[in-house]
C-alpha cells in the first residue's frame, strides 16, 4: 500500500439540495508534502475535505486515502487521518489541557501518557500559561494552535487543515505556517485549504484551484503562473519627465496596460501571455530595446512573475467565458 | 519572532497569546506506532468524563436535577396530599416513588436538548474522525446523564425522608428501586438522543419532548391508583411503560416486589433501546 498516493479521487460529487457543492473532482495528492486546495467562499473546499475525512458520504464517484476507500474502509481511513476543521474542532467549554487529555485518551493513551503528551504539546505550542483556561477565552491564534496541537497528539499520516489561517493576523499566520512546515518535514502529508493565494504559494508543493465544485487548474505554483501569463516588467527611469513617453512606448510594444508606480520614476507593464509563443524575457528585452532606441534611459528593470491573484482571476474569468 | 526556552520568558509570551516554540516542535511530534484504539467501553467512559468536566465548568446545569425535583416533590405532596389521602404525610408514602420516577423521566429530556446543542459544534467533527467505536460519544453522554439522574434521585429521597417518607424496603429496597429507575432512564434517554439529532433547534427538542412526557407521566399511576380511572384510561395506563416503571419502583421501595411490573419494565426498556439506539446511530453517522 505504500505506493498508493495519499489521496486519490475520481468524479467525487456531493449535492446539497439544488447545490452541487462538489461537482466531480479528480485529484491525486502525493505523499509527504503540502497540497493546497485554493478556492473562494463556497467553492466546495470544506465539503471536499469532509468527504475525505469520512464525515460526509459522497453522492457520486469515489476516493481513497492511502489506497483505502473513504466509504467502504472508512474505519481504516480514520486510523490514518486527523482533521482540523474550519470551525474550531475543540471543546470550548473545556480547558486546553482537558481537551488534549480527552483526545489523547480517545486515541488510546493511558491516563498518565495522555497527561504527559498534553503537557508537551501545550509547551511546544506556547500555550503553557493558558493550559488551565477554558478555550472559549483563548484568542483566535491560540485557538488555531490548540486545534492543530489536538490533531498531532498521535502523528497522523495525513492531516487536513481547513482554512487554518482565515481570520488570523499576519504574525499568527506565520506561526501556523511554521508549524505546518515542521509537521510536513516529519513526513506527514498535509491537505490545506485556503482562500489566500500567497499561503498556497508559500506552503504548497502543488495546488488545485477549485471553483463551483470543480478543479479549474492543477499544478505547481510555478506551472499555474506560467499557464496564465508571463508576468510583468517593472522599469525605473533616470528622469521622471520621460515617464509619459515611456508609457506610450511600452503600451505600443507590449499591447497591454501600463501602470505608474508610486515611485515617480517607475512604471510596470503586464506582459501578455502565450499566443505569440514568446516568453516573458523575450517580450521584455524587445520592449527595453525600444525604450533605448527612443532615447529613454533605463536605470533598472525587473521581471515579475504574476501573482496567484492574477492567476485566479484569469482562471475564473476564462471559465466564465466558456460557460 | 524569538523562540523562548526558559520558563519565565515563555510565560510572558503566553500572556500575549503568542510565540509557539517552533524550534523544539519537531522533537515533540510523536514517532513510532500510535497506541491501539481504546475499547468501546473505555471510549464511552472517556466521553462520560467529558460530561463531568462540563458540569464542573458550568455547574448551573445541575439546576434541573436539584431544584426541579425539590419543587415537584413539595408541590405535589402538599397540593394533593390533603385531598387524596387525608394528609400530606400519608400521601407521601404513595406519591414519593411516583414523583421520583416522574422527575427523573422529565429530566431525561435534557439529554436530547444538550446533545442537540453539543453536536452542532465543530468538536463532533473531530470525534467522528477518531478511530473509536462510533456510538461511544453518545453512550458516554448518556452515562454522564445517568450520573445526573442519580443525583436527582438522591435529592428526592433525602427530601422525602425529611418530610416523613418511610420506605418499607429499607436501604436495599431504595438502592434497588433507584437502580431500576436508572436502568430504565438509560434506555429511555435514547428517544431524546434521536430527537436531539433530528430536530433543528434546542427549543423544538424541548417542545416535542414535553409533549411526549406530560401524558406519559400524568396518565399513569404516579399520583393516583388507576382503578379510580375510567376503563379506557386504565387501558392506556396498562401499556404505559412509565406506569410499569412506577409500579416496579414503588414495589422495590416498599419492600413488596411487583414481579410482573418489573419484568414489563425491563421488556419495555429493552424494546426502547433496541429501536431508538440503532436509529440514533444511523442518524449520527449520516449527519
Ligand atoms: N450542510 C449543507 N447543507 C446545504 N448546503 C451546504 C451544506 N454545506 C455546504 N453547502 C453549500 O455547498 C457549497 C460549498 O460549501 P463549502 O462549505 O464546501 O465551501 P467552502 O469552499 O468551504 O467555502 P468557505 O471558503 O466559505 O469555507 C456552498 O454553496 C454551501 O452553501
Ligand atoms: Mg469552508
Amino acid at each position: 500500500m505504500s505506493s498508493a498516493p495519499a489521496i486519490e479521487t475520481s468524479g467525487l460529487v456531493k449535492v446539497f439540495g439544488a447545490t452541487r457543492a462538489v461537482d466531480g473532482i479528480d485529484l491525486t495528492v502525493p505523499e509527504a508534502a503540502v497540497y493546497g486546495i485554493l478556492g473562494p467562499n463556497g467553492a466546495g473546499k470544506t465539503t471536499f475535505v469532509r468527504m475525505l475525512a469520512t464525515l460526509l458520504r459522497p453522492d457520486g464517484g469515489h476516493g481513497t486515502v492511502f489506497g483505502r476507500d473513504i466509504v467502504g474502509d472508512a474505519a481504516l481511513v480514520r486510523r490514518q487521518v486527523s482533521l482540523t476543521g474550519q470551525y474550531a474542532s475543540i471543546d470550548e467549554d473545556l480547558t486546553g489541557t482537558e481537551n488534549l487529555v480527552l483526545l489523547g485518551r480517545l486515541l488510546g493513551h493511558g491516563k498518565t501518557a495522555a497527561r504527559r503528551r498534553a503537557g508537551e504539546l501545550l509547551d511546544a505550542f506556547g500555550l503553557t500559561a493558558a493550559a488551565d483556561r477554558q478555550v472559549k477565552h483563548y484568542s483566535g491564534g491560540m485557538r488555531r494552535r490548540i486545534d492543530i496541537a489536538a490533531s498531532i497528539i498521535s502523528t497522523p499520516r495525513l492531516l487536513f487543515l481547513d482554512e487554518p489561517t482565515t481570520g488570523l493576523d499576519p504574525r499568527s499566520r506565520n506561526q501556523v505556517w511554521d508549524i505546518v512546515r515542521v509537521i510536513v518535514a516529519q513526513g506527514t502529508t498535509v491537505l490545506l485549504t485556503t482562500q489566500y493565494l500567497d499561503e498556497a504559494d508559500h506552503l504548497a508543493g502543488r495546488i488545485a484551484v477549485i471553483d463551483h465544485g470543480t478543479v479549474i487548474a492543477e499544478g505547481t505554483p510555478g506551472e499555474l503562473k506560467s499557464s496564465v501569463g508571463a508576468g510583468s516588467v517593472r522599469v525605473r527611469l533616470r528622469r521622471a519627465e520621460q515617464r509619459a513617453q515611456a508609457e506610450r512606448v511600452l503600451a505600443a510594444e507590449l499591447g497591454t496596460e501600463v501602470h505608474f508606480d508610486a515611485d515617480p520614476v517607475a512604471l510596470t507593464a503586464r506582459i501578455a501571455g502565450g499566443e505569440s509563443g514568446r516568453g516573458a524575457a523575450e517580450h521584455a528585452s524587445r520592449a527595453l530595446a525600444r525604450l533605448a532606441q527612443d532615447g529613454i534611459t533605463v536605470d533598472d528593470f525587473s521581471l515579475g512573475q504574476p501573482s496567484l491573484d492574477e492567476v485566479f482571476l484569469a482562471l475564473t474569468d476564462r471559465k466564465e467565458n466558456r460557460a | 519572532m524569538t523562540s523562548t526556552s526558559n520558563a519565565s520568558s515563555a510565560e510572558r509570551a503566553d500572556a500575549d497569546g503568542d510565540t509557539p516554540v517552533a524550534d523544539n516542535l519537531g522533537a515533540v511530534l510523536a514517532t513510532g506506532e500510535p497506541p491501539n484504539a481504546p475499547s468501546a467501553w473505555s471510549a464511552s467512559v472517556t466521553f462520560a468524563w467529558r460530561a463531568m468536566l462540563k458540569i464542573k465548568h458550568v455547574p448551573e446545569q445541575l439546576f434541573d436535577v436539584t431544584a426541579f425535583p425539590v419543587i415537584m416533590t413539595l408541590m405535589f405532596t402538599y397540593l394533593f396530599g390533603g385531598a387524596l389521602a387525608g394528609s400530606p404525610e400519608e400521601y407521601l408514602q404513595y406519591l414519593l416513588p411516583g414523583v421520583l420516577v416522574m422527575s427523573v423521566a422529565m429530566i431525561t429530556m435534557y439529554t436530547g436538548v444538550g446533545l442537540n446543542a453539543d453536536i452542532q459544534k465543530g468538536v463532533f467533527d473531530r470525534f467522528r474522525t477518531l478511530p473509536i467505536w462510533r456510538p461511544s460519544a453518545l453512550v458516554g453522554a448518556v452515562i454522564g446523564d445517568v450520573c445526573r439522574y442519580s443525583l436527582a434521585s438522591v435529592v428526592i429521597i433525602v427530601l422525602g425522608l425529611a418530610l416523613g417518607y418511610r420506605p418499607g424496603g429499607g436501604v436495599l429496597g431504595v438502592l434497588a428501586g433507584v437502580g431500576l429507575l436508572l436502568v430504565f432512564s438509560f434506555a429511555f434517554s435514547w428517544i431524546w438522543t434521536l430527537l436531539g439529532l433530528l430536530l433543528r433547534s434546542e427549543r423544538s427538542v424541548m417542545g416535542v419532548s414535553a409533549m411526549v412526557l406530560f401524558p406519559l407521566s400524568f396518565l399513569s399511576n404516579v399520583f393516583v391508583d388507576p382503578r379510580t380511572m375510567p376503563s379506557w384510561l386504565q387501558g392506556f395506563v396498562d401499556v404505559n411503560p412509565i406506569a410499569h416503571l412506577v409500579a416496579a419502583v414503588r414495589g422495590a421501595l416498599s419492600g413488596q416486589w411487583d414481579g410482573s411490573a418489573t419484568l414489563w419494565m425491563f421488556v419495555s426498556a429493552g424494546i426502547i433501546l433496541a429501536i431508538f439506539g440503532p436509529l440514533t446511530m444511523r442518524r449520527y453517522n449520516r449527519k
